[in-house]
């Protein structure tokens, strides 16, 4: 039996980490084009999951259009706060930048509150909730579910990355601004590319937690496991998040199964600590090159 | 009546047309440090034109000014004009101009170091049609077969060499018509600046690209160049063709490190008020 509980265990945690691979990946994407950390990545997602409430909920969308609707709004949030947070700094030192989402994670938060009350809300479920045999284990189909939305957009995130005109753009950005400006690479656009990406991928993880925790102002903290992710992985490493996201889940996982009283919620900040002790750049992130 | 000028080359009129003209151009960074004081000068079709002249003397903030990279430095062109075509072009934005057909390979290589040689290739071709970006990569292959063999390394580990001849073929890659070359033999050993300057001259007959080429390294460039001119203090002071400049007795011995007998010398030897000598004192 020792096993079916470990099976259950692993795959609760690989979900919940690919969960906060989801977030961490939007922040990652903003970091790789401006080293800019987002400190707002924690309110897309919570506004995510109360767009799709409201989509699915008040308007009455079935939900294939409602997760439509709420994707595309998000995109553009992240393309109105681009232009008129972000844009008016460029070239202004990063810390400005950053400083700049520490007040537009307020703001997000208060417009949240204001619209839709600060008391949680009943989600019309929409993801199968069935349970189902696997090895032995018995496992919540809305799980493996999310197992497999998050692998999916984090293959075709790794591919636009190394692909795609605009992704080879962003890291050439990350590595050398005037260079990628000589080539004509369009900062702006690529900026704004980014925070869009960032916006929807929060959605998506806003979506999955309004299905399987419902919604409420709770869901910044889930944003908050972020920095032990992308500290874990690498601020500027999509696998990274990946591996990240999903060692911090399953960790938090095995030690609420396996011990008692809640220690589950500091060991992620305990592996942190530790890792920037060890290897602050993270286990996938960028080394600064040296010639010899 | 400039604008009539590259019809009258179409019908096989022997003058070559001016494709890019500096008219008097003033450099101002940050609002108060003037760099460029009137600067004139021109690039012919088709043509080598090299630029040279001491540390300092605006040679970098020159091609800045043409390729719009000024403007991200806090620098701006305050008077005079840069003419790209017959057409404005300094108060366009980098992108702009690049996709007008105008590259700058900057100073000191700056390579994407954590993209492989092919990842810079394709983000020099930013601006560079779709389709025609595998044809590219071909073109810029043949002339550097050892990026090619440098497969999936990070670019940061090339050599310096294997770095300049990125940055060069990362400009092949937008297919530019004029292309600025920022002292493309910086810290390299002679025989590969040699390669390199060989490459440019094999681009400039074979792709037909416009080349503005700025050297320290007076002698290498003076042998590939068509016309050259030598900037001092934000001017140009001096311009001819190689022949003639090669002539003048000064540039023989502040750039080529010659006495007036032909003979090289030791710059030590340079007597020291001779050394400190300049042509707008």
């Amino acid at each position: 039996m020792q096993g079916d509980v470990f099976l259950q265990l692993t795959v609760s945690g690989l979900s919940n980490g690919m969960v906060y691979a989801l977030v961490a990946v939007g922040f990652v994407v903003i970091f790789k084009a401006s080293d800019v950390i987002n400190f707002a990545q924690g309110e897309f997602l919570l506004f995510g999951a109360y767009l799709a409430f409201a989509f699915i909920a008040q308007f009455g969308l079935p939900w294939s259009l409602g997760v439509l609707a709420t994707l595309l709004s998000a995109a553009l949030i992240g393309l109105l706060v681009e232009r008129l947070v972000l844009r008016p700094l460029i070239g202004e030192p990063v810390i400005s930048m950053i400083m700049v989402t520490i007040g537009l994670s307020s703001l997000l938060r208060a417009i949240v509150n204001g619209i839709w009350g600060a008391r949680p809300r009943a989600f019309p479920n929409f993801m199968p909730s069935g349970e189902v045999e696997f090895l032995g284990a018995v496992v919540g189909i809305d799980r493996l579910l999310v197992i497999a939305i998050a692998g999916i957009l984090l293959a075709v995130l790794t591919l636009f990355f190394r692909h795609t005109r605009d992704g080879i753009a962003m890291r050439a950005i990350a590595d050398d601004q005037q260079a990628a400006l000589s080539m004509g690479i369009s900062i702006k656009r690529v900026l704004a590319v980014a925070w869009a990406m960032a916006a929807i991928t929060a959605a998506v993880a806003g979506i999955i937690l309004a299905n399987t925790v419902g919604v409420s102002h709770d869901i910044i903290f889930i944003g908050l496991r972020v920095f032990p992710v992308v500290i874990l992985g690498g601020l500027d490493s999509v696998p990274g998040a990946v591996v990240g996201g999903g060692v911090i889940g399953l960790l938090e996982s095995y030690t609420a199964g396996y011990t008692t009283s809640g220690l589950e919620l500091i060991v992620p900040y305990i592996v942190l600590i530790v890792v920037l002790m060890v290897r602050p750049y993270g286990l996938f992130g960028k080394e600064i090159i040296e010639r010899v | 009546m400039a604008r009539d000028a590259p019809r009258s080359l179409l019908l096989g009129c022997p003058l070559v047309q001016a494709m890019l003209s500096l008219n008097n151009v003033e450099v101002i960074y940050n609002d108060v440090i003037l760099v460029l004081k009137g600067l004139s000068l021109k690039v012919e079709q088709g043509r080598i034109a090299a630029l040279l002249g001491t540390n300092g003397a605006g040679k970098s903030t020159t091609l800045k000014a043409i390729s719009g990279l000024l403007h991200p430095e806090d620098g701006e062109v305050t008077d005079g004009g840069v003419e790209f075509e017959g057409e404005q072009i300094d108060k366009l934005p980098a992108e702009d101009i690049v996709r007008r057909g105008i590259f700058q390979v900057m100073e000191g290589r700056r390579v994407f170091e954590h993209l492989t040689p092919q990842e810079n290739l394709l983000a020099g071709a930013y601006t560079a049609r779709a389709g025609g970006v595998d044809e590219s990569l071909d073109r810029v292959y043949g002339y550097f077969p050892r990026l090619k063999e440098r497969g999936a390394s990070m670019a940061g580990f090339l050599s310096g060499g294997e770095q300049q001849m990125l940055a060069i073929g990362r400009a092949l890659m937008a297919q530019p018509k004029l292309m600025l070359l920022d002292e493309p033999s910086l810290g390299l050993a002679p025989l590969l600046v040699q390669e390199i300057f060989e490459i440019v001259e094999r681009i400039n007959r074979e792709q037909g690209t416009t080349i503005l080429l700025v050297e320290q390294n007076a002698t290498r460039a003076l042998e590939i160049a068509d016309y050259g001119y030598i900037m001092e203090g934000g001017r140009v002071v001096l311009e001819g063709t190689p022949a003639e400049l090669q002539d003048n007795a000064d540039v023989k011995e502040f750039y080529l490190g010659l006495t007036q007998v032909g003979q090289r010398k030791s710059y030590r030897d340079v007597k020291h008020y001779r050394r400190r000598k300049r042509w707008l004192s």
